[in-house]
């Protein structure tokens, strides 16, 4: 114990800055910062690759930005409500909880649904992982692996809420319902934020 | 309990979100240069994943330590970016002689 904790024994001793506040968070955090390298090297790969190419089509003019600006605003407003959901784990009100996890969960769900239905019409629409009728073959490829990196993070993520919200919905236990909930949390934001980059450099530029 | 800082208003950050997305489609509408559009979407998409970051994943109010473990990928995907930089300009360079090249070799 320090000399300072021993002179006034209410005072505990200094945590150490590297001590978080929750290893699970941490954990959580940490992950996070690989995966953001994992998509940070698929995103400069794309850059190289379109930067290098004399006929790369442009983006905006064959893939659906109305829709896929749709999705933007869908996976934003999941991610508001998760984190009205942990406000709700906040102020005790458990039935609330269980109202915005179902609509974080059905949020991801209907991103998925419009993916589908996106890819389905633009492969309809001849691009194909390995060729487009529009140019540089690569567009096709990029296109799919990036978007379907993300897409397979979502689905992720709505396995991973349903997960929570059956433990939550059994547990009373606030400060555990909390931490967890937190934690998926990061991970939801996390494709959130991923998305928001997708849509700009493979949708918008 | 975890996480007892007071929470940010979340609705406010909601319409900046979404003020920002629909900035960030009519950008590329807008009769500008193609590096000032670059610029512009590329600012954006920055701003709005910061507020992510700051705001819904609570990065403004944790431990530095979870702040500088979020930055880490920032600072190696833009040496990623420098790092490939000189392939960048190899591959132009060997585009623009393919160009040169091909209209020579048709002629044969």
């Amino acid at each position: 114990m320090s000399q300072v904790a021993t002179m006034h024994p209410g005072v505990e001793p200094a945590e150490s800055p590297l001590t978080p506040e929750s290893w699970g968070k941490l954990g959580m955090w940490i992950f996070l910062a690989g995966d953001a390298m994992g998509f940070g090297t698929l995103l400069a790969g794309y850059g190289a690759m379109r930067y290098g190419s004399a006929d790369w089509p442009s983006p905006y003019e064959h893939l659906g930005i109305s829709l896929t600006a749709f999705m933007t605003f869908l996976l934003i407003c999941s991610s508001v409500t998760m984190v009205k959901a942990l406000e709700a784990i906040k102020l005790e009100r458990p039935g609330r909880v269980k109202l915005f996890l179902c609509l974080t969960i059905l949020g991801g769900a209907t991103f998925l649904a419009l993916q589908a239905y996106e890819w389905t019409h633009l492969i309809q629409g001849g691009l194909k992982i390995f060729g487009n009728p529009w140019g540089a073959s690569l567009f096709g490829t990029t296109f799919f692996i990036i978007t379907g990196f993300h897409g397979a993070h979502v689905t992720g993520g709505v396995v991973y809420l349903s997960t929570i919200l059956t433990v939550v919905s059994r547990s009373r236990n606030t400060v555990r319902n909390y931490l967890l909930t937190e934690i998926a949390g990061l991970y939801w934001h996390f494709v959130d934020l991923v998305w928001i980059m997708v849509f700009t450099f493979i949708y918008l530029l | 309990m975890a996480g007892t800082h007071a929470g940010p208003n979340y609705m406010v950050i909601f319409w900046w979100l979404f003020a920002l997305t629909v900035v960030e489609v009519g950008v590329i509408f807008m009769p500008l240069a193609k590096l000032v559009i670059a610029i512009l979407l590329i600012s954006l998409a920055l701003s709005k994943a910061s507020l992510v970051a700051m705001y819904f994943m609570h990065l403004r109010f944790e431990r530095r330590t979870l702040g500088l473990i979020a930055v880490t990928p920032v600072f190696l995907g833009a040496l990623l970016i420098f790092i490939l930089v000189p392939d960048h300009s190899a591959v132009l360079h060997r585009t623009s002689e393919a160009v040169k090249i091909t209209p020579a070799a048709g002629h044969r």
